[in-house]
């Protein structure tokens, strides 16, 4: 088995990987040198060293594509592990079904979004991924293949469940899937000034809207800190009268600089800020601009240059939202880094399913940053403070730097988490944050 | 045309149906909704392609098991197919092992074994094949050959001088039933990447199992001779074809 580079998403990491795959269900774990570990690996697109095994093997899951049932009067779909949610969306929608939670990229398999039990804009309405799978196949090094669901091998699936694919491998899973009218959606987008106004905004539409999100300019400060577009949106039965979903565009090469730097970012968020006259607006759309604007642009990744780019998501829990969101959007607004995709969101109360699940009841904030080394990591060091000091936690897929100290402060559940990680897997990301594992590196 | 639209209504015969590029094809084919006949040697396998495919549209998926070096056991499958397609029409033959050449070269037996799944056992099943056609005188019958058997190279001429002959045999096949009315389709496909590769970059050269899959659908339907998938590859195999032997000897790619 011939060893490869494999990079992550932001394209700051990249390391030697031994390639293994499933071409289907039935395969068997495959066995790799001993001493070596795999890891269950779908599309790459999470961001830092979650899908990533420096110096071990990866077990690739994408040949896993295929359907299984579909119970068209119930919604429950069973499907391979390496299907991607787009493909589920392509052969669900024009039977009236929708997957109950989508992230921000269609581009993820089913796998994946389990084992990063991943969120969406309808969060306070309908909790995490994971809490709509109704079970899966774990595939253990062992051989073994147990199925595990809330009520069947239960503290299995909540370890598999946000387990970062260190439980074994996913082979499949059945999904609950949600009645919808139809592919389109009446989007409101409001436009705030100020933090506060978010706060407000957000009491008021998650009581009437099923997907709400924010994106924040995040280089105003002072009067105008926190300052944003509110997007809320349901499900609705007429059609768009845009035809989208139509071919998009690509990024066919990588950048030789960032393209995202301090000049295109001010203009594009004065641009966007005030890119519609009216400060609120309200439009019938096409679900894919809506659930996956960046979606259109393939390798959007490229734009950010050879060095890539690192993405800062933590959820600042519960009561202490609005203040602890001021300080960390002040921290980057003084910092100048400023980040092109800054999202804003409140997680509803619903508890996650899974050990490891990043989503809790509070404010959760993504930022973008291209990688300029030491600058940003100075930035994330203190962003790390007041993550910490406010008991939050950063999200394992989005995160390819965050100190073992933080990561064991927010998720205290490791330890026991610990205990049902499959003895053959690992990943760079487990071994930086806990110091566990056999270091494949230094073998 | 029309008779293209006539075949499409009796479906379509794979052989190797969870091969890679057959599964791929055989899901453009299930979208538009033409009904399959799926053949393949792993049972397990064969059956979650087939459930998949009649999730994706085809209205009527049958499948069974063949190990096409079981040459006896083609005349029954080839019967089988005919009663359920309600007809033997298009036919997709897309098995084949990419063979070991290091180990080849120290073994007698295992050279004969891959020349027998890669060129023999096509050739036994076209001769029925042809005969079954001829006799409606109707259909199209494609195969995957492969770049490989235009020239044979030192890391892979087992492989390449298997499909050589699958290769030269389409060509008297393709003259024999054209006046049957029969198409014979000689698909070869270039570089190929698989999922297995996915994860890394490759070059401009490797071509993603759907795009492969598009071109074969593409041809099938009209009835082409020979195609190259993607189509650069006809220059390319050309070029390599001019090289004189007595400098082609000395390359090492």
């Amino acid at each position: 088995m011939g060893s490869h580079v494999v990079s992550s998403w932001g394209n700051v990491i990249r390391a030697e990987h031994a390639l293994y795959r499933l071409r289907s269900r039935f395969d068997r774990f495959p066995q790799v040198l001993p001493g070596s570990t795999v890891l269950p690996f779908g599309n790459g697109r999470s961001y830092g060293d979650s899908c990533l095994n420096a110096g071990g093997a990866l077990l690739q899951t994408r040949s896993l594509d295929r359907f299984i049932r579909f119970d068209r009067d119930n919604g429950v779909l069973a499907c391979e592990a390496g299907v991607l949610l787009a493909d589920v969306l392509r052969f669900a929608l024009p039977c009236g079904w929708f997957l109950p939670v989508v992230p921000g990229t269609a581009y993820v398999t089913v796998g994946g979004a389990i084992a990063n039990d991943v969120h969406g804009k309808n969060h306070h309405r309908t909790g995490t991924f994971g809490g709509h799978v109704r079970r899966l196949e774990l595939l253990r090094s062992s051989g073994e293949r147990w199925l595990c669901s809330p009520v069947e091998n239960s503290e299995w699936f909540a370890a598999t469940v946000g387990g970062l694919g260190l439980t074994g491998a996913i082979t499949w899973a059945e999904l609950q899937l949600r009645r919808v009218p139809g592919p389109s959606m009446d989007v409101e987008t409001v436009r705030f000034a100020s933090l506060d106004r978010f706060f407000a905004l957000c009491d008021e539409s998650d009581r009437q809207f099923e997907y709400t999100v924010s994106w924040i300019d995040c280089l105003a400060r002072g009067r105008r800190l926190g300052r944003g577009l509110l997007q809320r949106a349901n499900h609705i039965e007429s059609a768009s009268r845009r035809r989208s979903g139509a071919r998009g565009i690509s990024v066919p090469l990588m950048s030789p600089v960032s393209l995202v730097n301090a000049a295109t970012l001010r203009l594009f968020n004065t641009l966007h800020f005030y890119r519609r006259r009216a400060a609120h607006t309200r439009d019938v759309t096409d679900f894919r601009p809506f659930f996956f604007p960046l979606d259109r642009i393939r390798h959007w990744n490229r734009l950010y240059g050879p060095r890539g780019f690192y993405q800062y998501q933590c959820v600042l829990p519960g009561r202490s939202g609005p203040e602890v969101t001021a300080r960390l959007l002040e921290t980057v607004a003084r910092s100048g880094l400023g980040s092109f995709l800054a999202v804003l969101k409140r997680f509803g109360a619903l508890s996650s399913p899974g050990m490891l699940s990043f989503p809790r009841e509070g404010v959760t904030v993504a930022l973008d940053f291209p990688n300029k080394g030491p600058f940003v990591e100075r930035l994330f060091r203190e962003l790390d403070e007041v993550v910490g000091a406010a008991g939050g936690r950063l999200y394992p897929a989005k995160d390819g730097r965050m100190p073992g100290e933080l990561f064991r402060s927010g998720y205290p559940q490791w330890p026991q988490f610990a205990r049902y990680i499959d003895p053959g897997c690992s990943s760079s990301f487990w071994r930086r944050v806990t110091g566990c594992g056999r270091d494949s590196e230094s073998a | 045309m029309r008779a293209g639209l006539r075949e499409r209504l009796s479906g379509t015969l794979v052989i190797g149906a969870t091969s890679a590029i057959a599964e791929a094809t055989a899901r453009r084919l299930a979208a538009r909704g033409d009904p399959l006949y799926l053949v393949a040697r792993d049972g397990e396998r064969l059956g979650a392609v087939a459930a998949d495919l009649a999730m994706r549209g085809s209205p009527r998926v049958g499948s069974e098991r063949l190990d096409a070096n079981d040459l006896t056991a083609h005349e029954g499958m080839l019967e089988r197919a005919e009663r359920f397609l309600g007809g033997l029409d298009r036919v997709l033959i897309a098995y084949g092992t990419l063979s070991d050449q290091k180990a080849c070269e120290d073994s007698v037996a295992l050279t004969l074994r891959e020349l027998h799944t890669n060129a023999l056992s096509v050739v036994a099943l076209l001769t029925l094949l042809a005969n079954r056609l001829a006799q409606r005188g109707s259909g199209t019958i494609a195969v995957i050959s492969s770049v490989a058997g235009d020239r044979g190279r030192s890391a892979n001429y087992v492989y390449g001088s298997a499909k050589a002959l699958v290769t030269t045999f389409l060509s008297g096949l393709r003259q024999r039933l054209s006046r049957k009315g029969v198409a014979v389709v000689t698909l070869k496909p270039g570089f190929v990447d698989t999922p297995m590769t996915a994860a890394f970059e490759k070059g401009w050269m490797w071509a993603k199992p759907e795009r492969v899959a598009a071109g074969i659908v593409k041809a099938m339907d009209r009835r082409a001779g020979v195609v190259y998938l993607p189509a650069f590859w006809r220059p390319i195999m050309l070029l390599i074809r001019l090289i004189p032997e007595r400098i082609f000897r000395s390359l090492g790619f």
